[in-house]
């Protein structure tokens, strides 16, 4: 038989978008956002510098010094290459980092919402006791245990960030579960399979999207102080959280090494938010009318 | 409410045994030997097998398990690698650090989100609103170790006003009472040297508590906002306001009380955040707590003592969450009938 998905409603999407818009806060993250994005995908073309080029004649210029904007570190090399370059990288390990999540986080979610009984509590007794961790305090114990390096940064903070993923979609796959829609598919004989990842999921979504855009900023945050422990990125990688924790013992001398980087990070994660924030009002369909 | 404390704390077993479950496994399980990570490369199959031993890693994984959480159950959790101590001792001697900072934080996060929050919502679309709104925005954005060293950079630094780290200046050294040096401070006001104490404690406490206070801070002007808002639509707020109650004794004596009910267990899950995610501030301030401790033992690889300070924190978090929502319950009984 031939039977097509029923589509997630296209004008809830368009509706949404059109709302969007006139959420002045959510456009101004959304802006920064896409500046990151175009420096990021753009980097090689606008730094000036190699990020990796050392100068030691022009070791701790100041910033608008002749050649370099934004100054230079400790070591000579270009500020303002750094942190475009440490943007690139950044948003590198919000997207994977948050993606790790996500397909953990929709899987088990999904599973123990559609589900439900014993599987669902299964699920959902691990999902209790990981959140029984405390977010920073399981991310770095993760990377403690699976040894300091970018990659097992994002893994860590893939997993620590998962739980609240699994339980905003079961919440909202439990919803949609009982709709009239599903009904009809499975009475037309639809595999589980086929019920849960095209026709229930699509339409659970938006609660989950409202997550993962406000988990972006906040992994870029994790995997930032786990640099500076020296647990994520390893030097020379021009990495924000490592800018910051190489630039420490400069506070006295070069204040723009330190503050720099942390002001790089703090926009980043405000796009992040800000955005975030507006879909949240949009989209959460406890808030909306 | 005694049927409704039972049951939560019935439910709270399982948890922590998953907890200590999970703990367990995560050290366990760790890919390739601890053994080996502990000593390092060079070390020699003798070296190695005593150290299984010693660690019980010899014996098979299910007989480890069960040896650990009878350990655990006894109130042992081993003993550090680095400094052949008991885990139990290191933690003890570290708490109070941790607290006292926790504490003097959440303090001034509360009493400075809850203001924020009231004007912001009394005066709400304004520029008091929008500007507390916006600093709320950009405080949970901030990576709070940045925010602690540009905080040194200027208070320390540049201007010279207060320390760099630390919990006391070494030319004061005393022998600390409870080890919660404003505590001791006050005690010890009645034998002279106390009013120094006390001082000196705080102000090496005002960095680390602004650097770890400004999310909580942000969270809870958020939330008394929105609570107050809510409360200030109520009939009961517009009624007292047209039987003539001045303005300030219906926001801050009749709204203000039932605003802070969500603002409350916000403050208290906060509270046992700080106590666990200190591990950056404390490391950056030097704070002998155990954050740092924990981070130490992390660059030391000295697994038992990472074990033994996770599951602490953990069911510390875990309790004080309880707490929390015990503590509500009380003030606020609808919970309990639901």
């Amino acid at each position: 038989m031939d039977t097509k998905p029923i589509p997630a409603d296209p004008g809830f999407w368009a509706d949404s978008w059109h709302q969007l818009k006139r959420n002045r806060a959510a456009m101004a993250g959304l802006l920064i956002i896409a500046c990151f994005a175009l420096l990021a995908i753009f980097a090689p073309l606008l730094a000036p510098h190699n990020p990796l080029e050392q100068v030691i004649a022009a070791r701790m210029s100041p910033p608008l010094s002749s050649g370099h904007l934004l100054g230079t570190d400790d070591l000579g090399r270009d500020m303002l290459s750094r942190l475009i370059y440490g943007g690139r990288l950044s948003l590198i390990i919000g997207i994977i980092s948050v993606s790790i999540s996500l397909i953990l986080g929709i899987s088990l979610g999904i599973v123990a919402g559609y589900f439900g009984g014993w599987l669902d509590k299964v699920i959902m007794r691990v999902i209790d006791i990981m959140l029984a961790f405390p977010y920073i305090l399981l991310t770095i114990v993760i990377v403690a245990i699976l040894g300091p390096s970018l990659m097992n940064a994002m893994v860590a903070i893939g997993i620590s960030q998962m739980p609240r993923y699994a339980r905003v979609l079961r919440a909202s796959v439990m919803a949609e579960r009982e709709q009239d829609y599903v009904m009809a598919e499975r009475a037309l004989g639809t595999s589980n399979f086929e019920l849960m990842f095209r026709t229930i999921l699509p339409n659970a979504l938006a609660p989950t999207i409202v997550q993962a855009t406000l988990g972006v900023g906040e992994a870029i945050l994790s995997s930032a102080g786990l640099s500076f422990l020296g647990l994520g990125a390893q030097p020379p990688t021009p990495e924000w959280g490592l800018m910051i924790a190489s630039s420490k013992q400069f506070i006295t001398s070069a204040w723009w090494i330190v503050t720099l980087p942390g002001i790089a990070i703090l926009l980043a994660v405000l796009g992040f938010n800000l955005l975030g924030d507006g879909l949240r009002d949009i989209l959460d369909p406890r808030l909306r009318d | 409410m005694l049927k409704f404390v039972v049951k939560r704390l019935l439910l709270l077993l399982p948890t922590l045994l998953g907890v200590v479950t999970l703990v367990f496994f995560m050290i366990a399980l760790s890919p390739g030997d601890p053994a080996r990570v502990m000593l390092g490369e060079r070390a020699s199959a003798e070296q190695l097998k005593k150290l299984r031993a010693e660690l019980g890693l010899d014996k098979p994984l299910g007989q480890q398990y069960a040896l650990y959480l009878g350990r655990v159950l006894h109130g042992d959790l081993g003993k550090s690698i680095l400094t052949q101590q008991k885990i139990t001792e290191e933690l003890r001697q570290r708490l109070p650090a941790t607290i006292e900072l926790a504490f003097t934080a959440t303090i001034f996060a509360s009493i400075a989100g809850i203001v924020l929050g009231v004007a912001a919502a009394r005066k709400r679309n304004t520029w008091v609103d929008y500007s507390t709104m916006t600093g709320a925005l950009f405080g949970v954005s901030m990576p709070v170790f940045w925010l602690a060293l540009v905080l040194i950079m200027i208070f320390s630094v540049a201007l010279d006003w207060l320390p760099t780290g630390g919990r006391m200046d070494v030319r004061l050294y005393f022998t600390p009472i409870t080890n919660f040096f404003l505590l001791d401070g006050i005690i010890l006001l009645f034998k002279g040297e106390g009013g120094k104490i006390f001082f000196n404690a705080l102000k090496h406490l005002i960095l680390p508590s602004i650097a770890l206070g400004t999310i909580p801070l942000a969270i809870i002007a958020r939330t008394t906002r929105s609570s107050m808002l809510e409360v200030l639509k109520q009939d009961y707020v517009k009624t007292a306001r047209a039987a003539g109650v001045p303005e300030w004794k219906v926001v801050y004596h009749y709204a203000l009380k039932n605003a802070l009910l969500p603002v409350i267990t916000v403050i208290g899950i906060q509270f046992g955040l700080l106590l666990s995610g200190a591990i950056l501030t404390e490391t950056i301030f030097a704070w002998p707590g155990i954050g740092k401790w924990i981070y130490h033992s992390i660059s030391a690889r000295d697994f038992p003592a990472v074990q033994g300070g996770i599951l602490f924190i953990s069911v510390f978090f875990v309790l004080i969450n309880l707490a929390v929502d015990l503590l509500y319950s009380v003030i606020n009984p609808r919970i309990r009938l639901q």
